[in-house]
């Protein structure tokens, strides 16, 4: 497999700003997440996780900061570059986003007729081999709303990575999931990262999930980041608002009574 | 990628070296087919063959259901790490017939 050019980093996030409007989403976020890695990003709903993925798969664009992924910078690259560079990505949306009008199959296999010019058996066996390893086989002719949402989620999955993708974002994969299916889909992160040295990013509130998986975790909250590091020592931090998280506490965060009488009143 | 085809005995054994890719695939692909379509038995050598992606696998797994349904031979040898690691991944370690060197594929096939 190719190396990442002059790094190790497969991905490189540096003083990243966003906004939306004129809200600021987040502040300076730093990640670097090493080829062959499994970054769990971790964080309340609101802290700018969601955020923070749409602008790794460039999505949004940043205010200010540089985002680079297998050594590029998609702040500053060409559109023909970003087309090549998405060959090199797969992504697996928390609803799945598969289309509705096509096949499970046909979902599957879009990426390869879009991007390659393989042939048609070719494909057809490719998509079957990614069908059987989400253990999907033989539910490549139903409609994605015959679909349970364990099976979405898989089908995304084997979308994903119908283009052995050097680079995997996963949304919430254990989300509304039963615990039997979500360990399933534990396993088989760990097994594509094992057999395919993918780097994977995976973005979840789920904590054992993200224990399980995880090489690395960082943590947002409000924007910023709180901690980057092993799962150790993320467990081990002493930043409450980390052991909060981990301990699914309630906030319990000081109020500026200015401030919240001004949000409730200002006209 | 480079690819080499050599005669052995009653066998063409295939040789897969370097990167098996989207880009290379349809080659070795374009090779197992033209000698199976000649009725020759095949034996593709995968050791030293560094990386190997879906698209490497799926020529293969069109071989040797090319090989079966002509009543053809076809077996993997000297499968390296990295490409086992594919084959495992979707339970094809279990599907083709698998032999660590040409010797062995050529007296248990």
């Amino acid at each position: 497999m190719n190396k990442t050019p002059d790094s190790d980093y497969a991905i490189e996030v540096t003083d990243l700003c966003a906004h939306y409007g004129t809200r600021q989403i987040l502040f300076d976020v730093n990640l670097n997440v090493h080829q062959g890695e499994i970054m769990v990003i971790m964080g309340g709903s609101g802290s700018g996780k969601s955020t923070l993925l749409r602008h790794l798969l460039a999505l949004n664009i940043p205010t200010s900061g540089q985002i680079k992924l297998l050594g590029k910078d998609i702040t500053k690259i060409s559109d023909k570059e970003m087309f090549k560079l998405r060959k090199d990505m797969g992504v697996a949306f928390q609803g799945g986003a598969l289309f509705g009008s096509m096949t499970v199959g046909e979902n599957v296999i879009l990426p390869l007729r879009e991007h390659t010019a393989l042939d048609e058996n070719t494909m057809r066996i490719m998509c079957r081999m990614k069908m059987e390893v989400v253990d999907l086989a033989d539910f490549e002719d139903l409609m994605p709303s015959e679909l349970s949402g364990g099976m979405i989620k898989r089908a995304a999955l084997a979308r994903a990575i119908i283009m052995d993708p050097k680079l995997l974002f996963f949304d919430e994969p254990s989300a509304g999931l039963d615990p039997v299916a979500a360990v399933e889909l534990d396993e088989l992160i760990l097994r594509l990262r094992q057999a395919m040295n993918m780097t994977i990013v995976v973005v979840t509130h789920e904590l054992e999930s993200a224990f399980k998986i995880a090489d690395r975790i960082t943590v947002l909250d409000k924007g910023r980041t709180l901690i980057t590091d092993t799962v150790e020592n993320v467990r081990n931090a002493d930043n409450p608002r980390i052991q909060s998280l981990l301990h699914r506490l309630p906030r319990d965060d000081a109020i500026d009574a200015d401030e919240y009488l001004a949000r409730l009143t200002s006209m | 990628m480079e690819c080499d085809a050599r005669t052995e005995g009653d066998f063409t054994v295939i040789s897969l070296q370097g990167e098996v890719d989207l880009h290379f695939s349809p080659r070795a692909r374009e090779i197992i087919l033209k000698h199976l379509q000649q009725k020759q038995h095949v034996l593709v050598d995968l050791s030293a063959v560094d990386y190997i992606d879906s698209s490497g696998v799926a020529s293969l797994v069109e071989g040797f259901q090319h090989a079966r349904t002509n009543t053809l031979k076809f077996a993997l040898v000297g499968v390296s790490d990295a490409a086992m690691q594919i084959l495992q991944l979707s339970r094809l370690d279990k599907v083709f017939p698998i032999f660590v060197g040409i010797d062995d594929a050529a007296t248990q096939l």
